[in-house]
């Protein structure tokens, strides 16, 4: 077909957590601008297929930029080079005839490589684990306006909310720190009356296991903001330091005698 | 307090460290660069002179420029313990260099600060040093900074002479000769140091280059710190950000490079 591609890929290829990985190089022939990456991907993993050779392996679920798992580093930023996508929202017409595309997991201490392009994100998981909900009664189903919210507040911690947990601020950070997909889930809840009564140790705990996990200190860059696939704002990580200065200096965890 | 030493430990908590202590010597430049605007003025170091008698005796700076020697060295020291953990945080580097968008400055930081720390270390062994070594060894056998003796003359507060005293044992002093109507001051003529630094074009060079890291040091370093304390307000944090461009990332940078640039042209 004409106007198809010939590319040059350069994949991580791990066996496994424990085995060393390398970069190894395969043809990508004649894909189609209108593929997406994934789907460039499994075009590649079928001749491997058909050829006895194993298919390299990379986290996919959705492919619609809702679910988080895709993860790729696509030359030398996450998700490839378009701003606000994920790796499946990432089409082929990004790239030109001949291009030779590197492509690499996530690098950080807490992702460790499951194999090839995966790694392993349960730390952040455990992250949610320490604090990141709410604890309330389940019973009827509460009216939607009965707690009156202003727009902007609502706005502020929807757009918080909508982290889809991919990583790729820990992918883009120069320091591997996880602090604005963690300020983004603090901010969610500390923004809304019904993530008061936990404000103040929910912050506490979910930093404290940040640290637990490995990643690395903020710096305040800007390059995870810049890589989002949903734009989670620098002003969470502010907000979050706010709330955990606050709770850790201005309140005093127990009723005064 | 092991509450508030735990709140240290952790890793927004040795960021607070970094902001906190950056604050202070952010605080310092203003002190240092509004004090050394003296080295401008025409009247052959007696001004400077005298604040550097001041700022060297007076108990109180004293105090403060021994919590600013700390300050200097515990930003050095937790710079260090963040990068080490930072490194150890992505083990594998990215075979293709990171390409994601974000400004020069803030990833160098390390690289800037420690070319300033090595800039401290010289500045401070040039003036600071040999400005005390007389006191501290007092039978150091070097060369000694030479003291210098100004008359004012009391009516008009006009500069009737200053000369350089001789080799020898002498103290800051100041008083008033009734008889010829004129006040005397004598002070140590760091000055002259001053001068005879700034005459050599590597040194002015040096000193030129150490400003320019710190102009981008700065840049990212003010409106970075209050980042770190939780400052997210929607009109004063745009404020913020601008005073870190302008007052500490321009003015203060210029202001210092001047006094090498205007001594190499006019004092030599």
């Amino acid at each position: 077909m004409s106007g198809n591609m010939n590319l040059t890929l350069k994949v991580w290829r791990q066996k496994d957590v424990k085995t060393p990985g390398k970069m190894v190089t395969y043809p990508a022939k004649d894909i189609s601008p209108d593929m997406s990456f994934l789907e460039m991907l499994d075009v590649v993993n079928e001749g491997l297929i058909h050829k006895g050779e194993d298919p390299i392996y990379f986290d996919h679920d959705c492919r619609e930029g809702i679910c988080g798992s895709c993860s790729l580093y696509i030359n030398g930023r996450p998700h490839g080079p378009k701003q606000g996508i994920t790796s499946c929202q990432l089409h082929m017409r990004s790239f030109y005839d001949g291009q030779t595309i590197i492509i690499e997991p996530w690098r950080a201490a807490a992702f460790p490589v499951v194999k090839d392009l995966a790694t392993d994100r349960s730390a952040f998981d455990r992250i949610q684990h320490a604090g990141g909900f709410v604890s309330i009664n389940t019973g009827g189903v509460p009216d939607a306006n009965e707690i009156p919210i202003p727009k902007p507040i609502a706005d502020e911690a929807f757009n918080s909310a909508t982290c889809i947990q991919c990583g790729a601020c820990v992918a883009a950070c120069k320091n591997a720190s996880a602090m604005l997909f963690v300020s983004a889930k603090v901010s969610q809840l500390a923004l809304l009356p019904q993530g008061q009564p936990e404000r103040y140790q929910r912050v506490q705990s979910m930093v404290a296991q940040m640290d637990e996990e490995g990643f690395g200190n903020c710096t305040n860059t800007a390059a995870c903001e810049a890589e989002c696939p949903k734009e989670i704002k620098l002003t969470n990580i502010a907000r979050m330091n706010g709330d955990f200065f606050t709770a850790k200096f201005f309140k005093s965890d127990e009723v005064h005698a | 307090m092991s509450g508030s030493t735990q709140t240290l430990s952790t890793s927004i908590g040795k960021k607070l460290i970094m902001s906190l202590t950056g604050l202070f010597l952010c605080l310092f430049l203003i002190v240092h660069l509004s004090g050394n605007f003296q080295l401008f003025k025409d009247d052959s170091g007696l001004a400077f002179n005298d604040y550097s008698h001041f700022m060297t005796h007076f108990p109180p700076i004293k105090v403060v420029s021994y919590l600013l020697y700390l300050t200097i060295i515990g930003h050095s020291i937790y710079a260090l313990i963040l990068t080490i953990k930072n490194r150890k945080a992505r083990p594998v580097n990215y075979a293709m260099a990171p390409k994601s968008p974000s400004i020069w400055s803030s990833r160098n930081m390390g690289i800037l600060g420690s070319f300033l720390l090595l800039f401290i270390v010289i500045h401070m062994g040039n003036f600071w040093f040999s400005y005390h070594k007389d006191e501290w060894f007092k039978n150091h056998s070097g060369p000694k900074m030479p003291f210098k003796e100004y008359r004012t003359d009391l009516k008009t507060g006009k500069l009737v002479s200053a000369k350089q005293l001789p080799q020898g044992e002498y103290e800051y002093a100041k008083y008033v000769d009734v008889n010829a109507q004129q006040e005397i001051t004598i002070a140590k003529d760091l000055q002259a140091q001053v001068i005879f630094s700034f005459s050599s074009p590597l040194y002015v060079l040096f000193y030129v280059i150490a400003m320019g890291s710190l102009s981008f040091h700065l840049l990212h370093g003010f409106q970075s710190s209050w980042q770190t304390m939780g400052m997210n307000h929607r009109k004063y944090k745009p404020i913020v950000n601008q005073i870190g461009i302008w007052l500490f990332a321009v003015i203060i940078p210029i202001g210092f490079a001047a006094m090498p640039i205007v001594y190499y042209f006019t004092k030599r």
